[in-house]
C-alpha cells in the first residue's frame, strides 16, 4: 500500500533509464509522413530514446538564455533556449521557500523571465514594460520571491516571440501540507508547437495573407458533394451566410500542421516521449501547454482520466476520456495504467492539423498504437455568436427579473438559421424555439431588458414548447442592479461600444452563448459519436471553498476582437498601443465578463491576480489563470484586486497578444 | 510638377503617421510591412502574342499603405502599354480600403496623366473588387472596374475568372479611345500553388472593344476583338 502522500518524482536530472542515450537524430519528410497513423514507431524509438525533461529542485537556481541550434524537421534552425534546453529545465519549488532565480541573458535582444500563473509581486513577474524593464543583453536579473501556492505551472519569456522559439519551462510546486492528490508517481506533459520558420515571418505572412497556413478550405469539390447530400437549395442557403460575411467555417486555427511540429517535452512525435509506471500505480500527468498558437484536445485511448487540479489548482475530481487545453492552461489528471499495458498520450491540434504523442508503458519495449485524428471541425453559426438554439439559458442567472423586458412578441420562426448578423434581418424558417430551455432559470431580480429580441422575424414558431414553468424567482438575492450573484456570471446586457465599429473589427456577436458548457468546437459531438466525456468548464469546481465569497461590487465587459481579413486583434476594438489601462481599486471584488466576438478560441490571461471562473457553484468557485474564450461565446470570472502594481491581461496565442492585450493598475 | 509635389507631401503625411510603434511586452503590433506580388505574368501561347503583366506592391501598416500597382504588354509591334499608379491607401471598412493618387499611362503615346480616387477590397461572396475613377487633363474622366474570384479546385490548384471594363468621358483619338463603355475583358486563369507564393497557371484571356473605341479600331484595320491562351505564374513576397 503505498501511502496518501508519497509523491515519487520520476522526472529527474540524471540517470533516467531513457535519457542515457539521447542523441542527434534527424527525420526525413517520408520517415515523418510513413509514421503517422501506424502504430509507435518502434524503431525510432529503439534507436533514439526519447528525451524527458531535465529537473532542477532547490532554492537557488541559474538560469541562463542562449540562442541554440535545434532540429526537429530534419532541418535545423536556431532555437532560444535556457540552460542549452528545449524545453527549458523543469523548475521543482516547495510551498512557503522563498526561491532565487538569476537569469542571465546570453541573447543580443532584451529577454525576459515571466512565471506563469505565480502570485508574486508585481516587479517579479516579468513582463517588461510593466514594473520590471527587461533583462538587457549579458545582463543577470535575479527575481526573488516567496512561493505561496503549490500544483502544476510553467515559465516563459514575454519578449518579442521567444516563447514560439523554445523559451519555455514547467514549475512543479509541491505543497507545504499534505498533497489531497494520491498518486504514486508523476511526470510533466509540456505540450508546444515548433516552426522553423523564425516568428516575425509567420507573423509577417499572416498579415499578407490571413490563410497562408490554412489548406483546409472549402473547394468546389466540397461544394458538389454537399450538394449531392442536401441538395441545391440547402447547400447554397447553408453557404450564403458565411460567404455573405466573408468568413470561413474552416478557420479554426491562424497557424497549423503545416508549419508546425508538434513537441511533447520537446519530443517531435515520430520520436515520440515515453514514460514508464509500474504495477498498482496511480499515475499524475501534470499537462501543460507551453504553445505558441496551438489548443490541444487530449486523450489517453483506454484510460479514464481523472483530473485533479486546472491552472495549478485543486478541483473536485472529475473523471473525463478527453480535455481540451488551451495555450497556457495546465491539467493535472491521475491515471491507473494496467500493468502489462502501453498507453497513447495523444494531443491533437484543435484543428486536426497535427499532433503530438507519448508512450506510458509498464515495459519499455511495449508501445501502444497511435489513434488516427478526430475529424476534422467545421465552425457552426453559434460560433458567429448568433444562432438562437445556441443560447444557453439554462443556467441563467437574473438579479431583479422583469421578463415584460423579453419581447418575444415580433418573433418569427420556420426552419433554419440566421441570415445575417444584424437581428433585425433575422429570419428563421422552420427554427426550433422549444430547444431554448429557460426551465432551469434562476431569476434573482434581474433585468431581461438587455435582451432585445424585439426585431426577430418568427414565422411558424411554435413557443409552446418554452418551458418558463420551473422558474424560481428570488427577488430577495438580488445585488446591486445588473450584476448577477457571485458564482453564477453576468446578467449584463451585451453592449457594443463604439470603439468596436470601424476596420479594425469584422464581427461582433449578437447573441453570445455561454461558453461554460460547451466543450468546444471540434468537441461537441464526441460524446454522442465516441461516447468520450469531455471536460467542460462547467464540470470544474474548487476543491477548497471559495477564499472570497463578497458579491462583485462591479463588473467589466471586455469583447475581444479582431479582423481576421488584416489580421489584426484587440480588445474591445481598440489594441493595446492606443488603450488606457484598466484600473482595478486594490482590494474590491469585480467581474470580468468577456464576450468573444471572433471565430477563433482566445486563451485570456490575467497575471498577478486568479480569475475565477464562475461555474455556477459559488461555493466553489475554482481559480484559473488563463481561461478559454469560445468563439461567438461569454464567459464570466471574478477577480479580487489584491495585488498592487501593474499587470498584463492579454490573449495567450503569441500573434493576437501584440493587440489583444492590456494593462492592468491595482491602486 | 505639382504632382510630384502633391505626392512628395502625400509621402511624408503617411510617414508621419506610420510611426513605429513600441516594442512592449508581446511583440509589435503592428510592423512596417511590404508586400510584392506579381499577380500576372504571362506570355501568348501564339508567337504574335505579347507579353503581359499586372503587378503590386504595398509598403505600410495594417490601415494605411502606400501603394504601387502597374500594368502593361510588352510586344514588337507599336502595340505596347504601359501604367503605373502610385495611391494612398487607407481602411474605412473592415474590407474595404480607399486609395487615392496618381496614375500615370506611359505607353502608348501620347503619354496622359490622372488623378485616382478608387476602392478596393472584398465583396461579400469573396470578390475582389477594385474600382477607380480616373480624372485627367483637358478634363478627361475614366472608369475602371474590375472583380476577381478564386475557386478553389483543391487547396492548390485555383480557378479565378476575372472581368474588367473600361469607360472614358470623352474620345480620345490620339490614343484610339472612345468615349462610354470602351472594353471589356474576361480572363480565367487556372494556377497550382506549388507554395503560396509562386504559382504557374494556364489561361484564356478575351477582349472586345466597344463603341466608338471600337470605331477607331476598325478605321486603323484592327481586330476588335482577341482571344488569347496564356501561360505564365503568379508570384508574391
Ligand atoms: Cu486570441
Amino acid at each position: 500500500m503505498k501511502s496518501q502522500y508519497m509523491i515519487k518524482p520520476m522526472i529527474q536530472t540524471t540517470n533516467s533509464e531513457l535519457n542515457n542515450s539521447r542523441r542527434q537524430f534527424v527525420f526525413g519528410a517520408s520517415a515523418m509522413l510513413a509514421l503517422m497513423s501506424i502504430p509507435f514507431p518502434k524503431n525510432a524509438i529503439a534507436n533514439v530514446l526519447s528525451q524527458s525533461l531535465s529537473q532542477l529542485s532547490g532554492k537557488v537556481f541559474d538560469l541562463s538564455i542562449d540562442y541554440k541550434m535545434v532540429n526537429f524537421t530534419g532541418k535545423s534552425a536556431r532555437a532560444t533556449v535556457v540552460n542549452q534546453l528545449l524545453p527549458a529545465p523543469l523548475l521543482r519549488w516547495k510551498e512557503g521557500e522563498t526561491v532565487t532565480l538569476r537569469v542571465k541573458n546570453n541573447l543580443d535582444h532584451d529577454s525576459s523571465i515571466h512565471w506563469h500563473g505565480i502570485i508574486l509581486p508585481t516587479e517579479m513577474d516579468g513582463v517588461p514594460g510593466f514594473s520590471f524593464d527587461g533583462i538587457k543583453p549579458g545582463e543577470t536579473f535575479e527575481y526573488q520571491f516567496t512561493v505561496q501556492q503549490s500544483g502544476t505551472y510553467w515559465y516563459h519569456s514575454h519578449s518579442g516571440y521567444q516563447e514560439q522559439t523554445g523559451l519555455f519551462g514547467a514549475i512543479v510546486i509541491d505543497p507545504a501540507t499534505p498533497d489531497p492528490v494520491i498518486y504514486d508517481r508523476d511526470y510533466v506533459i509540456m505540450l508546444s508547437d515548433w516552426s522553423d520558420e523564425a516568428p516575425e515571418n509567420i507573423y509577417a505572412k499572416l498579415k499578407k495573407q490571413a490563410d497562408y497556413y490554412n489548406y483546409r478550405e472549402r473547394t468546389v469539390m466540397d461544394f458538389f458533394s454537399d450538394v449531392n447530400k442536401n441538395g441545391l437549395a440547402n447547400t447554397w442557403n447553408a453557404r450564403s451566410l458565411w460567404n455573405n460575411a466573408r468568413m470561413s467555417d474552416r478557420d479554426i486555427s491562424d497557424v497549423t500542421g503545416s508549419t508546425y511540429t508538434y513537441l511533447m517535452n520537446g519530443n517531435p512525435p515520430q520520436q515520440g516521449w515515453q514514460g514508464l509506471f509500474e504495477q498498482g500505480e496511480k499515475v499524475r500527468l501534470r499537462f501543460i501547454n507551453s504553445s505558441a498558437m496551438t489548443i490541444f484536445d487530449v486523450r489517453i485511448p483506454g484510460l479514464k482520466m481523472s483530473v485533479v487540479a486546472s491552472d495549478g489548482q485543486n478541483i473536485q475530481p472529475v473523471s473525463v476520456d478527453e480535455f481540451r487545453i488551451g495555450v497556457a492552461e495546465t491539467y493535472d489528471v491521475v491515471i491507473e495504467p494496467e500493468v502489462d499495458n502501453a498507453y497513447c498520450i495523444f494531443a491533437q491540434s484543435i484543428d486536426r492539423t497535427g499532433f503530438t504523442v507519448g508512450n506510458l508503458t509498464s515495459d519499455a519495449s511495449l508501445h501502444a498504437p497511435i489513434p488516427p485524428m478526430d475529424p476534422r471541425p467545421v465552425l457552426g453559426h453559434s460560433d458567429m455568436g448568433m444562432d438562437m438554439s445556441g443560447m444557453d439559458h439554462s443556467k441563467m442567472d437574473m438579479g431583479g427579473g422583469d421578463m415584460s423586458g423579453m419581447d418575444h412578441s415580433k418573433m418569427a420562426m420556420g426552419g433554419g438559421d440566421m441570415s445575417g448578423m444584424d437581428h433585425s434581418k433575422m429570419a428563421m424558417d422552420g427554427g426550433d424555439m422549444p430547444s431554448m430551455d429557460h426551465s432551469k432559470m434562476v431569476m434573482d431580480g434581474g433585468e431581461m431588458s438587455g435582451m432585445d429580441h424585439s426585431k426577430m422575424a418568427m414565422g411558424g414558431g411554435d413557443m409552446s414548447g418554452m418551458d418558463h414553468s420551473k422558474m424560481a424567482m428570488d427577488a430577495a438575492k438580488a445585488t446591486v442592479s445588473g450584476l448577477g450573484l457571485a458564482g453564477f456570471g453576468s446578467n449584463n446586457e451585451i453592449k457594443h461600444i463604439n470603439t468596436e465599429f470601424g476596420p479594425q473589427v469584422d464581427m461582433r456577436a449578437d447573441a453570445p452563448k455561454s461558453g461554460l458548457h460547451d466543450p468546444g468546437i471540434g468537441l461537441r459531438d464526441h460524446q454522442q459519436q465516441f461516447n468520450r466525456k469531455v471536460l467542460t468548464y462547467g464540470d470544474i469546481k474548487g476543491l477548497h471553498p471559495t477564499y472570497d465569497t463578497r458579491q462583485p461590487s462591479r463588473e467589466i465587459q471586455l469583447h475581444l476582437t479582431g479582423n481576421m481579413n488584416r489580421y489584426m486583434w484587440s480588445v474591445n476594438g481598440v489594441k493595446f498601443m492606443d488603450a488606457a489601462p484598466l484600473e482595478f481599486e486594490y482590494g474590491e471584488r469585480l467581474r470580468i465578463t468577456l464576450v468573444n466576438d471572433t471565430m477563433m478560441t482566445h486563451p485570456m490571461h490575467l497575471h498577478g491576480m486568479w480569475s475565477e471562473l464562475e461555474t455556477g457553484d459559488p461555493d466553489f468557485i475554482p481559480r484559473k489563470h488563463t481561461v478559454l474564450v469560445q468563439p461567438g461565446s461569454k464567459i464570466s470570472y471574478l477577480v479580487t484586486a489584491d495585488a498592487k502594481g501593474q499587470w498584463a491581461y492579454h490573449c495567450h496565442l503569441l500573434f493576437h497578444m501584440p493587440g489583444m492585450f492590456r494593462k492592468v493598475v491595482v491602486k | 510638377m505639382n504632382k510630384t509635389n502633391l505626392m512628395a507631401l502625400g509621402l511624408l503625411s503617411l510617414s508621419a503617421t506610420l510611426t513605429s510603434s513600441a516594442v512592449f511586452a508581446g511583440g509589435n503590433d503592428d510592423p512596417l510591412l511590404t508586400k510584392v506580388m506579381l499577380d500576372q505574368f504571362e506570355k501568348g501561347v501564339d508567337p504574335q502574342d505579347p507579353t503581359q503583366f499586372s503587378a503590386q506592391a504595398w509598403l505600410g501598416y495594417d490601415l494605411n499603405k502606400l501603394w504601387l500597382k502597374t500594368e502593361g504588354e510588352y510586344s514588337n509591334s507599336d502595340k505596347q502599354d504601359l501604367e503605373i499608379q502610385a495611391l494612398y491607401s487607407t481602411a474605412i471598412a473592415p474590407y474595404w480600403d480607399v486609395q487615392f493618387g496618381i496614375k500615370t499611362h506611359i505607353k502608348p503615346t501620347p503619354n496622359r496623366n490622372w488623378a485616382v480616387i478608387g476602392v478596393q477590397g472584398l465583396a461579400p461572396y469573396f470578390f475582389d473588387i477594385d474600382a477607380a475613377l480616373f480624372i485627367g487633363e483637358q478634363s478627361r474622366t475614366a472608369m475602371r472596374l474590375s472583380a476577381e474570384y478564386e475557386l478553389l479546385i483543391t487547396q492548390k490548384l485555383i480557378l479565378t475568372p476575372e472581368v474588367e471594363v473600361n469607360l472614358f468621358g470623352k474620345d480620345d483619338a490620339e490614343l484610339g479611345i472612345g468615349s462610354g463603355l470602351s472594353d471589356v475583358s474576361a480572363g480565367l486563369r487556372l494556377r497550382y500553388e506549388i507554395v503560396r507564393e509562386f504559382a504557374p497557371y494556364i489561361g484564356v484571356d478575351w477582349r472586345q472593344k466597344l463603341g466608338n473605341t471600337a470605331d477607331y479600331a476598325r478605321s486603323e484595320g484592327e481586330d476588335t476583338q482577341e482571344t488569347q491562351f496564356v501561360i505564365g505564374f503568379r508570384a508574391w513576397f
